[in-house]
């Protein structure tokens, strides 16, 4: 892990951008022996049906609460990669569901990975599952985190009924990562 | 005494300042909450709400802040541990009822997570202007003690910790978190129930006949009954005698205002709960408390980098302010610079302690975020110029 | 004129005096004033419902008849200005058994308590509420409250007052009370037995005692003294048990409706409470256990 990497997720109220940040903060803060801390957008930007959650991990204490200019930025509608894109460090990383999001305009030297989150959420028969297919694709590209720990983040996050669910979604985005990477390398 | 382990969520958690609170009063043995909805503080109630009902206690969602901040009084003189838990404009709400708990010498604690104000202000966004208004907000004069954690950690421990002092002192306690680290969320370890002290509430040994619900003990603390105990005492608000009957004359309240004011020293004296770094060769001192200490400390270690010797001082105990603690470092160091959420509040307290022995610099903000390290980098620069 | 001899012993002492802390006596409260004579229907009420005065505790506000909490030999609390219903709710709901009375005066009830009145009848706490309306704020000098009628005189509406007034007992039942009753300090007998019966009763409760303030109400607005009330008291009362409480409000000098109104079941607030919990968690709902050990 880096000494300190910034995240910021946005999009939909109802895409569980919250419980994707709170996903990789766990794996980071309880399963990694590292630190993170994650805040949430109460302010006047969540209106209007938009979600955002800042992560910060770390291999220090986390002094300084908020994202300023994140290293990744995971995008799951139009408007948040708007509002947030000007924002994404020079040769950071963007995370688009690419099915939701055209992407125009972004910091020289950024690395922008598409994936169709809601798609392949769909495959397994329930949509609500995109944001853990997001973070096994954020798991997969950034490599920010072990994947072991995330998927253990995954499953002590949901409902047990829901974890084995949850654990596919995760397998999925990871897989589907995995791939683009292979193929980039 | 340990704490009751049907309170206690032992575990490695992930959780935010707000529900850290909430476990910490659980683990502390507060059986009853009362609340009105407020942001940010709500989700301390909403989680208490979901939990206490399997664990065997109370939440009622009252009708206002005065209502609630009533209500736990009343659970506490039938027996219970209680809190309630607020933000700006219900502090304000509550204030007559911290005068009544500070009179009637009711253990309790009032959480209040704050926001922007005044007023409405900013009901998302951190603020920590309500430190003076915790310790003068009610009519009167009379002490109160008041903790400010700068973790979802510290929620949890220190929450534990307030409940505590009120046993202790029989005082309202005040839990001052800020919005930032009310909705924070980290790391928060919560232990085995064995190795969670408890403080008893101070019930008396002695007779109905024997017994005087207002006779100051060594430590000038008086001690407790619960109603339907056979002791038939009364309570009031009044300025009253030790046996409780109000008492209007100019000597009984000289010497309750004096004890009530006087019983809580030693929790800001000796006892002060507070963390030091750096300070051995500082010339600079950096006072901060809540979430502005974690954004000063980032400050603090610019500074080293630039070769100035500055250092910490985080308040934890916020009132009853650790004055002494204050003024011998103002003897070692050139300045002091005061970074709060607020347009100058502690920083007062700072200045009084120092007495002229070191200059203080404000670093104020009107809330809304944290402050930008540099802004506190700046203000230690000057200091030391 | 008959001269009557009673057979009293040198040693007599009033039966009330068990429930009196008779070392704060005299107290406070003016000749002719009607508090004394509710609590003393209190006392015997207490006495007949044979209630263990060790799990028996009284909730006053601020006002005169707030000061009642300070007399009864009881675990007693004088809370706050408008605050004994919400101070009363929590101490109830720690210490369910307990038998928690609610005892103040109109305008601490009505005006600044008056949010947590209703709320308390909605959530049908068990609480006995004893209303003391003598239809002004008396401790403070005779300004006008929530419950003085129409034309009346007071010191801050000297040229009579022109608000409408609160009609309690409309009031109680609307919000859910289960059991409304309205006597005056002149119905002894029938003001105890309602407090007896409300004592027996589960769930909110309210009492409304209509009391003279010969200092402030009475005289202010010609009136007479405390005699005099209890005159326009007996002549101008008409019992009518179970009328409508819509037609019962008061006037300055006009009929006075007493009786018993209301007396229905309803849930209180734990069974309901306990109810849903055991719908909702089943076996894993623990009953409170609010008291902290020793």
């Amino acid at each position: 892990m880096q000494p300190l990497t910034e995240i910021r997720i946005a999009g939909f109220g109802g895409q569980g951008v919250i419980l994707a940040a709170a996903v990789i903060g766990r794996a980071a803060a309880i399963y990694q022996g590292a630190y993170a801390a994650m805040t949430q957008s109460f302010g006047p930007e969540a209106r209007g049906g938009s979600s955002s959650a800042q992560v910060i991990l770390s291999t220090e204490p986390i002094l300084y609460p908020y994202v300023t200019q994140p290293d990744v930025l995971v995008v799951m509608s139009q408007e948040a990669f708007t509002r947030f894109a000007p924002q994404l460090k020079p040769g950071g990383i963007l995370i688009a569901e690419q099915d939701l999001v055209q992407i125009d305009g972004l910091p020289a030297g950024s690395r922008v990975y598409g994936v169709p989150a809601t798609r392949l959420a769909e495959e397994l028969g329930r949509k609500v599952v995109l944001n853990i297919v997001i973070v096994g694709f954020f798991g997969a590209v950034t490599g920010l985190c072990d994947p072991g720990a995330l998927r253990k983040a995954v499953a002590a996050s949901v409902p047990p009924a829901m974890e084995a669910l949850n654990l596919r979604a995760f397998d999925k985005g990871f897989d589907y990562g995995a791939q683009i990477v292979a193929g980039l390398a | 005494m340990h704490a009751d382990p049907k309170g206690v969520l032992t575990g490695v958690h992930f959780m935010d300042g707000d529900h850290a609170c909430c476990e910490g009063a659980l683990a502390a043995g507060a059986r009853f909450a009362a609340g009105y909805p407020i942001t940010p503080s709500t989700e301390v109630v909403e989680r208490f709400a979901a939990r206490i009902p399997t664990i065997g206690g109370i939440f009622i969602q009252m009708e206002d802040e005065l209502a609630a901040s009533i209500a736990i009084q009343g659970a506490v003189w039938g027996g219970a541990k209680a809190f309630t838990v607020t933000s700006g404009p219900g502090f304000s709400l509550m204030m007559e009822h911290i005068g009544l708990a500070a009179m009637t010498e009711t253990p309790c604690v009032f959480v209040n997570v704050q926001r922007g104000g005044p007023s409405t202000g900013l009901p998302t966004l951190p603020g920590q202007a309500d430190m003076m208004q915790a310790r003068w907000g009610s009519h009167g004069d009379y002490g109160i003690i008041a903790l400010c954690p700068n973790s979802p950690q510290e929620c949890f421990d220190l929450t534990i910790t307030a409940f505590n002092l009120s046993e202790e002192f029989r005082v309202p306690v005040m839990m001052m978190l800020d919005e930032c680290v009310g909705h924070m969320t980290e790391k928060v370890v919560i232990p085995e129930a064995e190795s969670i002290e408890v403080t008893p509430r101070r019930y008396t040994k002695r007779s109905p006949e024997e017994y005087r619900p207002f006779e100051p003990q060594e430590d000038l603390v008086p001690e407790m009954v619960k109603a339907g105990d056979g002791y038939r005492f009364h309570i009031t608000g009044l300025t009253h005698d030790e046996r409780g009957y109000p008492d209007m004359s100019v000597g009984t309240q000289d010497r309750l205002v004096r004890r009530l004011t006087e019983k809580v020293k030693p929790a800001g004296d000796g006892r002060a709960l507070y963390e030091t770094g750096d300070l051995d060769d500082a010339e600079v001192a950096v006072v901060s408390y809540g979430i502005t200490s974690r954004v000063a400390q980032r400050a603090l270690q610019l500074a080293r980098a630039r070769g100035i010797r500055a250092g910490k001082f985080r308040l934890i105990t916020a009132w009853p302010f650790p004055e002494r603690q204050i003024r011998e470092l103002a003897g070692l160091v050139k300045a002091f610079v005061v970074p709060e959420l607020n347009l100058g509040q502690m920083v007062y307290e700072v200045e009084r302690s120092a007495a002229g022995k070191a200059k203080v610099i404000p670093v104020t903000h009107a809330g809304g975020t944290v402050h930008n390290p540099d802004v506190i980098l700046d203000a230690i620069m000057e200091a030391v110029r | 004129m008959i001269e009557t001899t009673l057979d009293i012993p040198a040693d007599a002492r009033n039966p009330v005096e068990p429930f009196l802390r008779m070392e704060r006596m005299p107290h406070i409260w003016c000749a002719g004033c009607g508090i004394g004579t509710t609590v003393n229907c209190f006392t015997r009420a207490l006495l007949k419902s044979k209630a263990n005065l060790d799990k028996v505790a009284v909730v006053s506000g601020i006002g005169c008849t707030g000061r009642v909490a300070g007399y009864a030999r009881l675990d007693s609390f004088h809370t706050t200005h408008g605050r004994a219903i919400p101070f009363a709710t929590g101490l109830k709901l720690a210490n369910p058994e307990l038998q928690v009375v609610v005892y103040s005066g109109d305008g601490d009830l009505f005006a600044i308590g008056g949010n947590h009145f209703i709320h308390a009848a909605r959530r049908n706490m068990d609480l006995k509420v004893i209303c003391v309306n003598n239809m002004i704020y008396a401790m403070t000098g005779g300004q006008t409250a929530p419950t003085t009628p129409l034309e009346a005189l007071t010191s801050t509406a000297p040229y009579g007052v022109s608000e409408p007034a609160f009609n309690l007992v409309s009031l109680a039942e609307a919000a859910g009370a289960c059991y409304v009753a309205r006597w005056t300090t002149y119905h002894v007998m029938q003001l105890s037995r309602s407090m007896e019966e409300a004592l027996g009763k589960k769930g909110f409760c309210f009492i409304e005692v209509l009391s003279p303030c010969p200092t402030l109400y009475q005289r202010r607005n010609r009136m007479g003294d405390g005699l005099d009330a209890m005159k326009y008291y007996k002549e101008a009362s008409k019992i009518r048990h179970g009328a409508p409480t819509s037609e019962c409000s008061l006037s300055k000098s006009g009929e006075i409706v007493v009786g018993k109104f209301v007396d229905r079941e309803r849930p209180d607030y734990c069974e309901l409470l306990r109810a849903q919990m055991c719908q909702s968690l089943g076996e894993r709902y623990a009953e409170p256990e609010v008291v902290c050990s020793r």
